[in-house]
């Protein structure tokens, strides 16, 4: 049937019209693509990064509805925990505040993180990607960079996150350096993170699909040790509640804050998991787009 | 350019599918370098994956595509510094300037800030964005959109343009630029493969022509070439009582034995025939009936008729059209 049809050729009698009916009176101007170079080499890939990262921060600070956004729902949810339901928690309010807040701020990009799946999701729906896709750019520069500007903006969501924690009263339990390393640590999770939104984004047929496939992460966020301890909940939830891994994670960021008990090794042990098993997906994924 | 004498796209049976769905099927074509190709068909027909497998995006399950002699699997990155995609599936960030989209997708390409900051102005200049340039562009018209994603894929000078369905959606007026624009690469010798499934469009900007449904090539050639292809002329008369139409599209199909095509509003009939010896027979049997007449005479058939004659499922029922303008886009199947 191909074959047929393939080989099909007009017959060679057939007198043939001109085939370019433009009007001759007005021939257009050409566009002198001579005068454009073609670039001796591909990008390499630090330029890549930058420029797919740079794209990326334009866009995210450029729109209000996406920094301010992080923001706005971090403000409703510690004022919720702190003032709404911290009463009722065993130990009063304000030492539910030391409790929650590290552990709130450890795990923000699971709730801002929402935004990337849906961007990512956009950007192919809309036919970024296949931009990007069809630039002789190396493909994983198209994650990196991705990465690297949600680094950024997910540094500012904690910075800023954290800050209206100590504005609701949260208190530093431990050293300056003990603060600066957890908050070294969150920058590592929101890193683990943002990688797997990208591959929610990236299965997600579209913006709005990304956006539901993202409350999977509330599940992880709320059944763990970051707002009430493991040991409160009912004895068949336990099991998941202490082995996931967003509750050793929450506990290493606690344990140097406020001194508690936690183990940093394990948590960057599950961290280098995860991204050693979403990263290479995100970059095959990718390439599928 | 270079590379002379190597065909711009040898596609030998390349097959694509989406799980169950076949979007490509043994695809076979072959196009120099030098013209504007259009690839027509309808919606579904698999323009779009044909489109995005040539750019390297889409991997075909089996089957050889080369680009200017480059294979789209194994030379993925030579391929890609020899094409501009723009299109259905090329966007720009509407958060950013005309300028800077066009900068980073020429840094993108592997100019270095200087160089991308030149070809940036030069694509800015040429394409007439000179006005917006420094706009965002989520706040341009559908036609300067449709035109920085052109002017987005030049930046790298690349010897094949791809541009997808490249005025869908577009009023009017947005369409004649584009179009504008791309007479004006093509005669600034570009070469461009253009998909669409507006005939007119294919007919005002290719050189060449290929017909595709099911994922198969079902013709190809230039526009006159494809009119000749379908063979027959066609007889079309033009009524002076409109309430006639119908006994004239009986008369016509009794004379050549194919069904006709009736245009109402145009007073219109068409019928593919047999050549001058029906058409005298058909102004004798349309006289014998005392059926005025403002027009008679015998033509080429029109693309839209190739199309249809091509693609159509059941040809020997062509459906009676409101217009035969063929403007009219082709609905989808």
């Amino acid at each position: 049937m191909t074959a047929e049809f393939s080989s099909h050729q007009p017959s060679p009698s057939c007198p043939s019209a001109p085939s370019r009916p433009a009007d001759p009176s007005q021939p257009p101007s050409p566009v002198q693509t001579a005068a454009l170079t073609r670039p001796a080499t591909s990008p390499g890939m630090t330029r890549s990064c930058v420029e797919v990262a740079r794209r990326a921060l334009r866009k995210y600070f450029r729109t209000p509805g996406l920094w301010a956004m992080g923001v706005v729902q971090s403000v409703l949810f510690l004022f919720t925990f702190r003032f709404v339901l911290g009463g009722a928690v065993q130990g009063g309010a304000s030492r539910y505040a030391d409790y929650f807040v590290p552990g709130y701020v450890a795990t923000i990009v699971l709730f801002t993180g929402a935004g990337i799946a849906v961007a990512v999701a956009e950007d192919r729906v809309q036919g970024f990607t296949g931009r990007l896709l069809s630039l002789p750019l190396p493909r994983s520069a198209i994650v990196f960079g991705r990465a690297l500007a949600d680094f950024t903006t997910n540094a500012w969501s904690i910075l800023a996150t954290a800050a209206f924690g100590f504005l609701f009263g949260f208190r530093l339990g431990g050293t300056i350096t003990d603060a600066l390393a957890a908050f070294g640590l969150c920058l590592v999770y929101g890193l683990v993170f943002t990688v797997v939104f990208m591959v929610i984004g990236l299965v997600s047929p579209n913006g709005q699909a990304a956006q539901g496939m993202s409350m999977i992460a509330f599940v992880f966020a709320f059944i763990s040790s970051t707002y009430v301890p493991a040991s409160t909940m009912p004895g068949w939830l336990q099991p998941f509640a202490r082995y996931q891994p967003i509750t050793p994670m929450v506990d290493a960021v606690r344990s140097l804050i406020v001194g508690s008990s936690g183990d940093v090794g394990l948590a960057l042990a599950w961290s280098a998991l995860l991204l050693a098993v979403f990263t290479p997906a995100a970059v095959l994924r990718y390439r599928r787009a | 350019m270079t590379r002379q004498g190597t065909p711009l796209l040898e596609a030998g049976g390349i097959t694509v599918r989406f799980g169950k769905v076949t979007a490509l099927d043994g695809l076979e074509l072959t196009a120099p370098q030098g013209e504007v190709l259009a690839i027509l068909g309808p919606n579904g027909a698999g323009k779009t994956t044909f489109v995005r497998t040539v750019a390297t995006l889409l991997r075909p399950a089996c089957g050889q595509l080369r680009v200017l002699g480059n294979d789209v699997v194994r030379d993925a990155v030579a391929v890609r510094r020899d094409i501009g995609l723009a299109g259905q599936f090329a966007a720009v960030e509407p958060a950013m300037t005309g300028r800077e989209n066009l900068e980073m997708t020429a840094r993108l390409f592997g100019h270095r800030a200087r160089a991308a900051r030149r070809a940036a102005a030069v694509v800015i200049d040429q394409l007439g964005l000179g006005e917006v340039a420094d706009r965002r562009c989520g706040t341009y018209s559908g036609g300067q959109r449709r035109r920085l994603d052109l002017g987005a894929s030049l930046v790298g000078a690349p010897r094949l343009l791809l541009l997808d369905e490249p005025t869908t959606g577009l009023d009017p007026t947005g369409r004649s630029e584009v179009w504008e624009a791309v007479h004006s690469l093509a005669a600034g010798g570009t070469d461009i493969l253009l998909t669409t499934h507006y005939l007119d469009e294919a007919d005002e900007l290719a050189d060449r022509v290929v017909v595709i449904d099911h994922g198969r090539v079902v013709a190809s050639g230039t526009v006159g070439e494809l009119k000749a292809s379908v063979g027959r002329d066609v007889i079309e008369v033009v009524l002076a009582d409109p309430s006639r139409l119908d006994e004239a599209g009986q008369l016509l199909e009794r004379v050549t034995g194919n069904p006709p095509r009736l245009d109402r509003g145009g007073r219109r009939a068409s019928v593919p025939a047999g050549g001058l010896r029906q058409l005298a027979a058909a102004i004798r049997c349309l006289a014998d009936a005392v059926i005025g007449v403002d027009e008679i005479g015998l033509r080429r058939p029109t693309l839209d008729e190739v199309f249809l004659a091509l693609t159509s499922d059941q040809p020997d029922k062509p459906p009676v059209t409101a217009s035969p303008a063929t403007s009219a886009p082709v609905a989808s199947r």
